[in-house]
Order: C-alpha cells, then sequence, then structure tokens
C-alpha cells in the first residue's frame, strides 16, 4: 500500500467500524426486553457479532496508524468525544419499536453485504479478509431479518402500519451509508476503494425489489440530508455518555 | 544464563495446545476446535496463529490468556499469538474426534462440508439425546455466538448444534 494511502483508509474504516459500534450498542438494548425469548438470544447475539466486527475493523485503524492492536480500539471506543465517532445517524436513533428495529438493522445489514462484497475482492490482503470473515456472519443476520420483514409486512393491519412508519422515517437516513466515505475521495482515486455512491446503487435496487416484494412503499424521494459523518444527531451524546461511563471513571483501569 | 534457544519442539506446543480446554466447550481442546492455525518458534519465542471462530466470541480473551500462560509453563520466554482471519474458520475444521465428544456433550454437530447455509440449516440436525432425525430449528441463534437451538420432536427436548459456518 502506498504510504498516502494509509491515513485515508483507516479513515473509511474507522467509519466502517463506528457504524458496526453504535449499532451494536442499539441492539443491546433490547437484552432483557424483546418481545419473545427467542429474539431476546437473537438480537443479543447480533449485537455481540457487531461489536465483533468492529472490533476488527478498529485492529486494522490501529495497523495504519501504527498503534497498538490490543489497546487502541479502546482508546477509540471509550475515550473519543462524539464529535470524533464517524458513524452515520441512522445508527444513533434509539431503538423504537420492534418493527423500528427490524427495519433499521434490514436496511443496515443488507447494505453491509453490498459493501463486503466490495471489499472481498480487495487487493489488500487485510481487508479482503476481514471482509468475507464478516460476510460469513452476516449471512445469518440476513436470513433472520429478511424472515421478519416479510412476517411483520404481511402480518396484521397494526404490523404493517408500524413497517410502513419504520421505513418512512428510517429510508432518508439510510441514505448516508452510502454518501462518499470520510478519506474515500482519494482512495478511489486511487482505485483502492469501491465507491460508495456506486455500490448504493446497487443497494437500493436490491432493497426496493424486496420491501416492495413485502408489500411495503418505498418512500417518495426527498431532499437528501449531505451533511456528513462528523454532524451527529441529539441521541449520540447520551449513548456515549453510558457505553463510556465506567472506562472514563478508572482510565487507565486493566481489566 | 537462559538458553538461546527453545528445549521444546513445535510438536510438543502441539501437545500442549491440545490440552487446553475451549472455554464454552470444555469436552473440546483449542486444536479440536480448530482454532490454531499454526505454531512457529522463533528462538524462545512462540508464535501461535488464533482463528476466531466468530469475531465477537466473548471466549477469544479466555483463549489468549490460556495459550500464553501454558506455553510459558512449556518454558517460552515470550508468545505471540496473531489473530489469523484466512482461511475464516468453518465447523468444517473440526477434527472427527470433535464431532463425537460434540455429540456426547449434547451439542450436535452439523453436516459436513457446507456448500450452502440454507440446505444446511434445512437438513434435521440428529439429536444428541436420542438419535432421532425428526428435530426442527428453533433459533439461528443460540446461548453463544456459534451455537443454534434445536427441538427434538421424537424426545420432545430442546438441544442446542453447532451454527454452521
Amino acid at each position: 500500500m502506498k504510504p498516502g494511502l494509509r491515513s485515508p483508509l483507516a479513515e473509511a474504516l474507522l467509519a466502517l467500524a463506528d457504524d458496526e459500534l453504535i449499532l451494536a450498542h442499539r441492539d443491546s438494548e433490547w437484552t432483557g426486553h424483546a418481545p419473545i425469548l427467542e429474539e431476546d438470544i437473537a438480537f443479543a447475539n447480533i449485537a455481540l457479532d457487531e461489536l465483533g466486527h468492529a472490533a476488527l475493523w478498529y485492529r486494522l485503524v490501529a495497523d495504519l496508524r501504527e498503534e497498538d492492536a490490543e489497546r487502541y480500539p479502546d482508546r477509540l471506543v471509550f475515550h473519543r468525544p462524539a464529535g470524533a465517532f464517524r458513524n452515520v445517524r441512522l445508527v444513533e436513533h434509539p431503538k423504537g419499536d420492534w418493527a423500528f428495529t427490524i427495519v433499521r438493522q434490514f436496511l443496515f445489514d443488507s447494505a453491509e453485504q453490498v459493501r463486503l462484497k466490495a471489499l472481498a475482492a480487495h487487493p489488500q490482503a487485510s481487508l479482503a479478509q476481514t471482509a468475507a470473515k464478516i460476510l460469513t456472519e452476516e449471512r445469518y443476520h440476513l436470513r433472520h431479518l429478511s424472515a421478519w420483514v416479510t412476517r411483520l409486512a404481511q402480518g396484521t393491519p397494526e404490523s404493517k402500519h408500524r413497517m410502513q412508519a419504520a421505513l418512512d422515517h428510517l429510508w432518508p437516513l439510510a441514505g448516508q451509508l452510502f454518501q462518499t466515505l470520510p478519506g474515500e475521495a482519494i482512495l478511489v482515486d486511487a482505485g483502492a476503494w469501491p465507491a460508495s455512491p456506486m455500490l448504493g446503487i446497487e443497494w437500493q435496487a436490491q432493497v426496493t425489489d424486496f420491501l416492495t416484494g413485502c408489500g411495503l412503499t418505498i418512500p417518495a424521494r426527498t431532499s437528501p440530508d449531505e451533511s456528513g459523518r462528523q454532524i451527529h444527531s441529539a441521541h449520540l451524546e447520551p449513548l456515549l455518555a453510558e457505553m463510556q461511563s465506567v472506562a472514563r471513571l478508572e482510565p487507565q483501569g486493566e481489566w | 544464563m537462559t538458553p538461546a534457544t527453545a528445549s521444546f519442539s513445535p510438536e510438543q506446543v502441539w501437545q500442549e495446545l491440545g490440552t487446553i480446554p475451549d472455554p464454552e466447550i470444555p469436552v473440546l481442546s483449542l486444536v479440536e476446535l480448530g482454532v490454531i492455525g499454526a505454531v512457529e518458534i522463533e528462538g524462545r519465542t512462540v508464535r501461535v496463529a488464533l482463528r476466531p471462530t466468530f469475531a465477537g466470541c466473548p471466549a477469544l480473551h479466555a483463549m489468549r490468556v490460556a495459550i500464553d500462560d501454558r506455553l510459558r509453563r512449556l518454558g517460552a520466554a515470550s508468545v505471540v499469538i496473531d489473530l489469523v482471519l484466512h482461511p475464516p474458520w468453518s465447523t468444517d475444521d473440526l477434527t472427527p474426534e470433535a464431532r463425537v465428544k460434540l455429540v456426547a456433550f449434547g451439542l450436535a454437530p452439523p453436516p459436513s462440508p457446507i456448500v450452502r447455509i440454507d440446505e444446511i440449516l434445512a437438513t434435521p440436525r440428529t439429536c444428541p439425546n436420542c438419535g432421532s432425525n425428526e428435530t426442527e430449528v428453533r433459533n439461528e441463534f443460540g446461548p453463544t455466538p456459534c451455537r443454534t437451538i434445536h427441538f427434538c420432536r421424537s424426545c420432545r427436548q430442546p438441544f442446542e448444534g453447532m451454527k454452521p459456518i
């Protein structure tokens, strides 16, 4: 890898890692609260998987920045202020009702699959291997989420209404997943990254097909929110305040 | 004076790793589970390639601590554990002995080799309690990332399986 590409690559991967981390936290909020026991188990696992995927990306960021792969991820997660996070606003939103959680996770996991497939063909082995590893686990997420989307969209009038309401709310937010990532422009110019807007076209065609097939309506195009990943909603700070509270009590602590 | 070269062979390292139990499925050793990719000895340093089952496996830390501790006791001056993702760990990497032990432990191993996940999941797992194939998947997620939950219609008992990956 050319030395000039290390820093932009670290920025792009940090964005992917932050997406996974914050979504994992939101998913974990269902633990003990999911509608049925089986889903409590399933969502605790999905949360753990996303956290594991975040950890893999953070390790690569550490390598690219020549930091300690064991300690640097913890510093990124527990000792960064909200303004330094690069996740999309989609994942910050509180978990909402079950339909909201299902639609968000479906949109996120299907988007992730499109990007991971492209990254699995990356010439840099560590990056391609990480994407390939995550893909093997993500198959289970998409199976699970696709089944839930179908079930709820074709269930009762109430479940369909909630699914449509969730989709109306989340669809514009999901568009941010395929806005150009931090660092991406330099990487794309060097032929070292799949352009997000191109992947977004593929993703949109896939999910539109699936969701309309389930009887849901894709919201009409609205003017997209073009503000970047450095801008966060009011929901991120309280989330981080809780997530980081223990580590910040004892910054030098070992456990 | 400590000697500059190791007083133990790679075979002894593999043997030692073969006695470390998996933290969550203690009837299997790390070697039987298939998570040890390679072992190298450089002077008195041992490098171990560890392949995680699932990226978020909570047992990963316990595995690293156990490997470090055991190899130091064997005589290693330092132990380097590399997290290796290629080739990704698969339930196909379980040794034949591991499959037999899993059944005795009450955990049904998935068919092997794995080609298509949906076909594997649609194939009824053999109940580890009564041996019946009249079983169904109840949850593709279980008490650990690497397990699924099944139900046997013959003995009317739930059981766990290893998640095909």
